[in-house]
């Protein structure tokens, strides 16, 4: 409960939060339906573009479209937590609560906490931890949904501010190779490009192809020290 | 009660396009994730790929604003964004000095254009 309570995150995810609470409102959905996002997606970005595609009139299959992109992320950080928590006798049954727990901040934490947590209570502490965070983010929800109504434009405006400051720098930090680096600023760079095409998967087009261009750095970077090794 | 809920056909659309296409990943991380070394070169490129589509995210909510945030002007907007960047880098790499500074930029931009 003390490491829930001590990170930095955990505020901005309670903003993200009230913030997501409070567009769910003003969007008309019930307050069961943004408590049941918050829940069972438990992915600010993908909540967002759920809400704002869906009530700005888009079809649910160009929804799950958009919702299923921005969700990619998941797959490399669920690969790169499972390892830190895996024992032998681990059955994979055992690990689907941390698979769905799995997100940035979370993510994020992970690399901070787990080193100090010995290898056999990782499961549980993982469990304890996003549990607490997901409860945080259901009362933030409730909190945001409720105020909608009363909340100033600027304070609704600075919260959703949050999402898009909170995910690049805490991204930026945990860039561990060149590759991240360069996917990071390409992607960035490459969006507003791509949506100009509109071709309604504008970020998977610039996404693919700024990923694969800094893996190409990578590579590239990578080959002489391989030759060297021979 | 029927208020709390709404309607259950909302509910069904929140599965379809909200919790499975979200959830997909995660689980095929989990499945997939075993037979993978972390280190290999299909996850750097995996890797790099979906912080590209994370930055594209994040693009998109400063380019295309939802809600509230669409009443800051657009340079205001990416004026926040920079100074964020100027004092994480400043502050060798604090996630707080970031939010905080490109949050404080631009709530004062909007209170200087009233």
């Amino acid at each position: 409960m003390r490491s829930v309570a001590s990170t930095i995150l955990t505020l901005v995810l309670f903003a993200t939060y009230i913030g997501i609470g409070a567009l769910a409102h003003d969007t008309h959905f019930s307050l069961a339906w943004a408590l049941a996002s918050t829940a069972l997606v438990w992915a600010g970005p993908a909540q967002i573009i759920l809400i704002s595609t869906l009530g700005s009139g888009a079809t649910v299959v160009q929804s799950a479209i958009a919702v299923t992109v921005s969700a990619i992320r998941l797959f490399p950080m669920v690969v790169s937590v499972l390892p830190m928590m895996r024992s032998p006798q681990t059955k994979r049954r055992h690990l689907v609560l941390v698979a769905h727990l799995t997100a940035v901040t979370l993510w994020v934490e992970c690399f901070r906490f787990l080193p100090q947590v010995p290898h056999q209570r990782r499961i549980a502490f993982i469990h304890g931890l996003g549990g607490g965070l997901v409860s945080v983010s259901l009362i933030a929800t409730t909190i945001g949904y409720n105020l909608a109504a009363n909340l100033s434009q600027l304070f609704g405006a600075a919260i959703l501010m949050l999402t898009p400051l909170a995910f690049l720098f805490s991204t930026a930090r945990n860039c561990r190779e060149l590759a991240d680096g360069v996917a990071l600023v390409l992607g960035l760079v490459l969006f507003p490009l791509a949506a100009m095409l509109n071709s309604g998967v504008d970020i998977l087009l610039s996404g693919v192809t700024a990923g694969t261009i800094a893996y190409g750095v990578h590579w590239w970077r990578a080959r002489p020290t391989e030759i060297s090794d021979e | 009660m029927s208020g709390f809920i709404g309607d259950w056909h909302a509910l069904v659309i929140l599965l379809i396009a909200g919790v499975f296409p979200n959830q997909i990943w995660r689980m095929l991380g989990l499945w997939f994730g075993s037979g993978i070394d972390e280190g290999s070169e299909l996850l750097v490129w995996v890797r790099a790929v979906a912080t590209a589509v994370l930055a594209g995210v994040i693009a998109q909510i400063l380019v295309q604003p939802p809600g509230a945030l669409a009443s800051v002007p657009g340079w205001l907007r990416y004026a926040a964004l920079a100074a964020g960047c100027v004092a994480f880098f400043a502050t060798r790499r604090s996630i707080f000095a970031g939010v905080a500074s490109g949050e404080i930029l631009m709530l004062a931009g909007k209170w200087w254009l009233g």
